[in-house]
């Protein structure tokens, strides 16, 4: 009895020195296949309409998702605690929507207002959420579900109240260019991105604070006891995903012109298949952001060759549901497979 | 155990109170609203979630949640009428649609059960995926040159009532679910996993066919759901019940749900969906539009967990107080 348990015991012990090297393992094998799957597609696509492979179409293919890596870093944040934001959709919409009308009503108004307008309201909606996940101890899914839906009512109540539509004509040319401006030949939309991404990645990776992240998310009760912060950590990574959805609402303004109440919904199936594409677990403590971008460039790629090709593009959304089922079901095998290979190695020595 | 009998009997008795509370609202804020035609009207309107929350009720108290419930309907109304349009039967259009359901359900418990995978993350992606092949199936158009034989299914009422025929359904389906949940081995095996998953397994329950058969339950029920929205509507359009997870979500956690499983019963949930139906209903009535009503309905979800959470932990407080009080 006495050695079975024991047994029990150091086979658990040896599961938990190995978790984090699994997860390293899996980040890079994720990683590598995306880039495998990436160049299949470039390489089909090659053959089958050569002007995919222009470097116009590329840029092009980044900037359809530049909004989209903006707030699938933020996702990514959350979801790493072992949470999960929807509201992102309704979160975009209400920043752009007001955002727009804001530049409408006052044209003459400094950019950077109205920039900070529709990142602090982002930054408000996304608070709420935190307060009442951490706080309040509302499963993410049950709050932001319903924020999903609150969020949106609110764009709509905020229209009947002001106006149904604003149009590009309706804004200044300097919120606009917003979208337009290109910095060494390269649009300012994809910089951001890549910046945001870069700063976070980076953050995510190397401080003590991004670790702490992985770890609430790898074992909450765990990270709790050795002193983390959890309840305030978790209220951050909302807060956070709110602010990014603020910054991704001001652009997104630019960058269509036209905005109404219905803008940005529906983003948060992008935004999830996005992040699970790029293989952060949806249980959290694993995943990276250079994952979830490359599910984002992944994602824009088969979008773009779809417009190419001339399928219809109401195959998008079922092809994003699919990507998120086939990398779920991916994850659960090679997390296995390696588990097992990990396993039959230390036996061996 | 006692205590824990307690408290669901007062959640309920809080519902009653709401529902009362939401009668006298609605009466006061509108002559129309205790009219037989407005009753109508309020129920017609809500049994499709009604019955898509009959098997929710049943997934989450075992621990799981089908987020695709919206989606299966808009793709089963689909099929509905694209096999109508082509001339089949109109039997034989409601038979496959109702089989497409089942499918749908089917795909969603194998993933969940054979390959350990989280509901949540399994049904958003189906929840994208069905109304993604809903498109595909039919793209922007909409088939609604039904029989009126069908749509009475829809717009018709019990012979000299103004009880519409799906309330009748709902009502039939609420009882077998009542008494699957609240009397069958079945609902306890039910409870059992909710609570304690290795525990329910261990103790003989088979978990993972019990699961596939709930999420199976939930496709079906969703698809009739999608046959009683087409007659009422009398069109099947891909985007039919966009949305609806939120609506039948919230009357399932309102009415006491836990949704962490184990806890909750099915009379709490009838009274919550005829809370959601009235409070829709009014604000209808004050002419607010859909898209402002689910704003309402968010707030709602969020209140019946948040509230309850509050409300235990000012008692902690008020509890932690009374003992530091008794011992100084």
């Amino acid at each position: 009895m006495t050695t079975t348990s024991q047994d029990v015991e150091r086979a658990r012990q040896h599961e938990q020195v190995s978790q984090s090297r699994l997860y390293r393992l899996i980040n890079r094998v994720r990683e590598l296949g995306l880039l495998v799957v990436l160049l299949l597609i470039i390489l089909f696509m090659g053959i089958q309409a050569p002007r995919f492979l222009s470097i116009d179409n590329f840029e092009q293919i980044l900037l359809s998702i530049a909004i989209l890596v903006i707030v699938a870093v933020g996702e990514t944040l959350v979801v790493l605690t072992r949470n999960v934001d929807l509201s992102v959709g309704s979160m975009v919409g209400v920043t752009a929507f007001v955002t727009a009308y804001f530049f409408k009503q006052l044209p003459d108004v400094n950019l950077l207002l109205g920039i900070l307008l529709g990142c602090g309201l982002g930054l408000a909606l996304g608070i709420i959420n935190g307060l009442i996940v951490s706080y309040g101890r509302v499963p993410a899914i049950v709050a932001t579900l319903g924020t999903l839906y609150a969020y949106r009512g609110l764009v709509f109540v905020f229209a009947a109240n002001t106006t149904t539509q604003v149009n590009a004509s309706d804004v200044p040319s300097s919120y606009l260019a917003l979208a337009t401006t290109q910095i060494f030949g390269i649009p300012a939309l994809i910089l951001i991105a890549a910046a945001i991404a870069i700063i976070v990645g980076y953050y995510l990776h190397a401080s003590p604070t991004g670790r702490q992240l992985y770890a609430i998310g790898s074992n909450p009760e765990a990270a709790s006891i050795i002193g983390i912060r959890k309840d305030w950590l978790v209220f951050a990574t909302f807060a956070a995903s709110g602010l990014l959805c603020g910054l991704a609402g001001v652009l997104w303004g630019a960058r269509f012109a036209t905005v109404d109440a219905t803008d940005a919904t529906g983003l948060e199936l992008q935004v999830i298949a996005a992040v699970v594409v790029g293989g952060v677990n949806i249980f959290g403590g694993s995943g990276t952001i250079l994952g979830a971008v490359l599910g984002a460039v992944v994602l824009g790629t088969l979008q773009n060759a779809l417009n190419i090709l001339n399928i219809s593009q109401f195959w998008l959304q079922a092809i994003y549901g699919a990507a998120i089922l086939i990398a779920v079901i991916l994850d659960a095998f090679i997390t296995r497979w390696l588990q097992r290979t990990i396993l039959s190695r230390r036996k061996k020595a | 155990m006692n205590r824990l009998k307690s408290l669901l009997i007062s959640w309920e008795a809080l519902l009653v109170v709401l529902l009362l509370i939401s009668i006298f609202i609605g009466s006061v804020a509108s002559p129309y609203f205790l009219s037989g035609f407005n009753f109508y009207a309020l129920t017609s309107n809500t049994m499709e979630i009604a019955i898509m929350a009959l098997p929710m009720t049943l997934i989450i108290i075992a621990g799981e949640i089908d987020l695709s419930v919206g989606s299966m309907l808009g793709l089963s109304s689909v099929v509905l009428g694209l096999l109508w349009e082509s001339g089949h039967p109109m039997w034989l259009a409601i038979a496959v649609a109702l089989l497409v359901g089942l499918a749908g359900g089917y795909l969603n418990g194998v993933l969940v059960t054979k390959l350990a995978l989280p509901s949540l993350v399994i049904t958003i992606g189906t929840l994208a995926l069905y109304r993604g092949l809903a498109f595909v199936v039919l793209g922007d158009q909409a088939v609604s040159d039904f029989p009126t034989s069908f749509t009475n299914l829809g717009f018709g009422s019990l012979p000299g009532t103004e009880i519409p025929w799906s309330l009748l359904i709902f009502a039939v389906l609420a009882v077998v679910f009542g008494i699957v949940l609240h009397i069958s081995r079945w609902g306890r095996q039910i409870y059992a996993m909710g609570n304690n998953k290795e525990a329910a397994r261990f103790s003989g329950i088979n978990v993972s066919r019990v699961k596939l058969v709930l999420f199976m339950l939930s496709g079906l029920i969703a698809a009739l759901a999608g046959v009683i929205f087409t007659a009422r509507l009398s069109s099947a359009r891909p985007d039919n019940a966009i949305g609806f997870e939120l609506y039948v979500v919230t009357v399932v956690l309102l009415g006491g749900v836990n949704i962490f499983g184990g806890r909750g019963s099915l009379l709490g949930v009838v009274l919550a969906i005829f809370i959601v139906a009235i409070v829709q209903n009014v604000l209808g009535l004050k002419n607010i539009s859909g898209d402002i009503q689910s704003l309402a309905i968010g707030l709602l979800l969020i209140m019946s967990v948040l509230g309850p959470n509050v409300a235990r932990r000012i008692q902690v407080v008020i509890a932690r107080r009374r003992l530091v009080a008794g011992s100084s």
